[in-house]
């Protein structure tokens, strides 16, 4: 076993060597810019790409001509979000997405609001679920553009994205979903989905890093406002040269999910339920987040009395994530765990174990008796612990301020 | 085996053997998350922080200056936009030739509270600094940018005679030196702009990753929101394996800068003799410029014409700046230095790289030469 074990698919996942070997030509051999119309290490890269876009449109049911290659989900997200509600601001200022939404989300509605927009934060409920009653009742006549996302990066959740699409395109609002954390997870069709804007990461995919795209609907068709200007890439909407390696390295990453999907579904739902059932012998663990709308790669759970940082550098040996990868420089407890109801204790000393392609069931073993091992020992230590095995009711003591 | 003698180097470079072994790890079983707080994510951070050095002390820069972008595109689209997007409004000037990266940022302000000025280029493909300084006098733009070096012509402007200008104007001073780096000795602090962008695969880096330098006092707003990553001015799940191996062409590029430049200006040199001697109309041509970039038309042959005749004949050539290449408009740049359109539709451009030899360029010129004996010869039946 190679230590640490990596337990941490949802921040990023290894590329690959099926797609690392795609790559290494386009970096060693044909390093053109696909962008140099005038000769064949041009043309030879401009149809690598194009043959990467095919895939990636492939796995998603989309039309090659609605991907567009961005640096990663995050700008995708920014694109997706600040293109079309300034294309459609005449129509209305109105944004609606949820709380537990990526920060790329967030952070460019935030940024949004500053420049006159108004954005609705919906609560979810305690499953992590959105509620559509709720998501009903926040539609407004001037609501233009929706953002919620397919698959939540911490707790691992499904959105009911169809049932979104079906509200959003009946009353002509765009439609943008996050879906970063669900290629390969999970069965995306496009062609069925009322979705108008998707955005999608290669590096959560067995991918590289730094390459990403948004899908844009062209039936009924989808405008947007480009963010980044120059040569005019993209059809326009994304300049800058592409870089050959990474889109074939994506196309190749999507096209192996589309062929390997089924398969490794089954091999991670099989270790996540190993895991699932060997924490959950534990006392006092909640598993955060609905068990069944939700993807097998993902376990979030919280282990109660147990300090969640004293916990992190105890299981060192095995590599997860205490909230999202992209906050887990701050100490501020996980914002999606709050969401879901979960008080600052309990979201402190959570675990987020993200499962994947390269998991084997020794790595899953060795994890839970690793985890029975600190928990129990950190629970000694605990003088919490110690009075809840007293017996007494944790809520109805009072604390002296310090 | 797939091999045409390639002298395009402005529009993308060969990566560097050495530059690959730095990034392949990160490929393969150094994939972390910068972000993540184990040991595979402080790998990852680790090597984003190295890089950053390299590439700061390649333009003489502090490493908290380096802002990592995904290529000089953004770079310069972050400088323009994020610069402008924290101030009210104003004058925003931009050199006549400036690569459309920053051109078109620009005018997508207008009307937006902001002006656009252009400065004129001279003849020689120089900005025209006495009369920019002139401009910036009278308009007292909040930002400027000014190219270093022209992808077309390779001119090399003296963008430190705009510093004072816009300093007393109250301006930031912005320079895209993406076709500056690695051709010649880059300091940031001596040049005394405010910002600069770099870029990784014209110097023997991969395509994916570029950087905007720029000064802590320069108030910036963020284009990319989400995690606050670099310093909270570009979110996004850093590209771990191309910073890295922009890091490491930045090294390169430092330490062999004199021999690289020495190699690709023997063989410019030796070209445009030759071109010269075939009766090349230079465009541009005139010091200062870049050690390894020609551009020159033949009369009354079309420039695209004679590009793809030389890919045929295993030569990769551009004939114009290859952003812009599928626009069969004649080039931006050569109409702001005064050509006619019709004498820039004949404009083809050679871009050396360090690894050029003697031996392509003759075999380049000797191609040529046969070639335009045979178009002249076409010219003549068509008429």
């Amino acid at each position: 076993m190679k230590f640490p074990i990596y337990l941490d698919y949802s921040a990023t996942t290894p590329v690959d060597p099926r797609v690392a070997q795609a790559m290494i030509p386009w970096l060693t051999e044909n390093f053109g810019n696909p962008a140099s119309r005038s000769h064949a290490y041009g043309w030879t890269a401009e149809e690598a790409v194009e043959t990467a876009r095919e895939n990636v449109a492939a796995l998603v049911g989309a039309d090659p001509k609605e991907i567009v290659w961005t640096s990663g989900a995050t700008e995708s997200n920014n694109l997706a979000i600040k293109g079309a509600a300034h294309f459609y601001a005449s129509k209305g200022k109105h944004l609606i997405t949820l709380k537990t939404e990526h920060k790329a989300v967030l952070d460019t509605m935030r940024e949004l609001e500053r420049t006159g927009f108004e954005v609705t934060y919906l609560d979810v409920q305690e499953n992590g679920l959105i509620d559509l009653e709720a998501f009903k009742a926040a539609l407004r006549p001037d609501t233009t553009v929706v953002s919620v996302m397919f698959v939540n990066n911490e707790v691992g959740v499904i959105q009911p994205i169809a049932e979104l699409g079906e509200i959003c395109r009946s009353r002509g609002i765009i439609f943008h979903v996050d879906a970063a954390q669900a290629t390969g997870k999970v069965d995306i069709d496009l062609n069925a989905l009322k979705v108008d804007l998707m955005s999608f990461s290669a590096h959560k995919t067995y991918g590289p890093k730094g390459i990403g795209a948004l899908y844009v609907r062209r039936k009924p068709r989808v405008r947007l406002e480009a963010q980044m200007h120059g040569g005019g890439h993209e059809r326009g909407m994304r300049s800058g040269t592409l870089a050959t390696h990474q889109i074939v390295g994506m196309g190749e990453a999507f096209r192996l999910a589309k062929l390997e999907m089924g398969a490794e579904r089954e091999h991670v739902r099989a270790l996540r339920d190993k895991l699932l059932a060997g924490l959950t012998t534990m006392e006092e663990v909640f598993v955060n987040g609905d068990m069944e709308a939700r993807v097998p790669h993902n376990l979030n759970i919280s282990f109660a009395y147990v300090e969640g940082e004293s916990l992190i550098m105890a299981i060192k040996d095995v590599a997860v994530s205490s909230g999202s990868a992209c906050t887990s420089a701050s100490l501020e407890p996980s914002y999606v765990l709050r969401a879901l109801g979960r008080n600052d204790e309990l979201a402190h000393s959570s675990i987020r174990f993200s499962i994947g392609r390269f998991t084997t069931e020794e790595e899953v073993n060795y994890t839970i008796e690793l985890l029975h091992n600190k928990i129990g020992k950190l629970r000694e230590l605990s003088p919490l612990w110690e009075m809840v095995k007293e017996g007494v009711d944790l809520n109805t003591v009072q604390w002296a301020a310090h | 085996m797939f091999a045409p003698v390639y002298l395009d180097h402005n529009a993308t470079t060969p990566l560097d053997e050495r530059v690959f072994a730095v990034m392949e790890p990160f490929l393969r079983d150094r994939f972390g998350n910068a972000s993540s707080r184990h040991e595979y994510g402080r790998h990852a951070r680790a090597a984003i922080d190295t890089a950053r050095a390299q590439v700061a002390d390649a333009v003489g820069a502090h490493p908290s200056e380096v802002i990592f972008t995904s290529g000089g595109s953004e770079a310069n689209n972050l400088f323009v936009k994020g610069a402008a997007g924290s101030q009210r409004g104003g004058v925003v000037a931009i050199g006549a030739s400036e690569h459309p990266c920053v051109r078109e940022p620009a005018r997508q302000l207008v009307g937006q509270g902001w002006r656009m000025l252009e400065l004129p280029v001279m003849a020689t493909g120089h900005l025209n600094t006495t009369a920019s300084a002139t401009l910036i006098a009278q308009h007292r733009p909040r930002l400027v940018s000014a190219m270093l070096a022209n992808n077309e012509t390779g001119a090399l402007s003296n963008v430190m005679a705009l510093v004072e200008p816009v300093r007393q104007a109250g301006g930031w001073l912005h320079t895209d030196a993406v076709q500056a780096l690695g051709k010649i000795a880059l300091d940031f602090r001596t040049l005394g702009v405010q910002a600069m962008t770099v870029s990784s695969h014209k110097i023997g880096g991969p395509i994916g990753a570029g950087a905007l330098v720029v000064a802590k006092r320069v108030d910036m707003a963020a284009q990319i929101a989400g995690g606050g990553h670099e310093r909270g001015l570009r979110s996004g799940t850093e590209n771990v394996a191309a910073i890295a191996g922009f890091g490491r062409a930045c090294e390169l590029a430092v330490q062999e800068l004199d021999a690289r430049a020495a190699q690709m200006r023997v063989a410019r040199d030796r070209l445009e003799e030759r071109l010269l001697g075939l009766g090349a109309r230079p465009f541009g041509g005139v010091e200062p410029r870049l050690p390894n970039t020609s551009y020159f038309g033949f009369d009354n042959i079309d420039g695209e014409t004679l590009v793809a005749k030389m890919d045929r004949a295993g030569f990769a050539i551009a004939s114009g700046a290859a952003c812009s290449s599928a626009n069969p408009e004649p080039s931006r740049t050569l109409l702001a230095m005064g050509v006619e359109p019709d004498v820039a539709r004949t404009a083809v451009r050679v871009s050396m790289g360090p690894r050029t030899t003697s031996e392509d360029v003759d075999r380049f010129a000797e191609t040529i030469g046969a070639m335009l004996i045979e178009l002249k010869r076409m010219a003549a039946v068509a008429v």
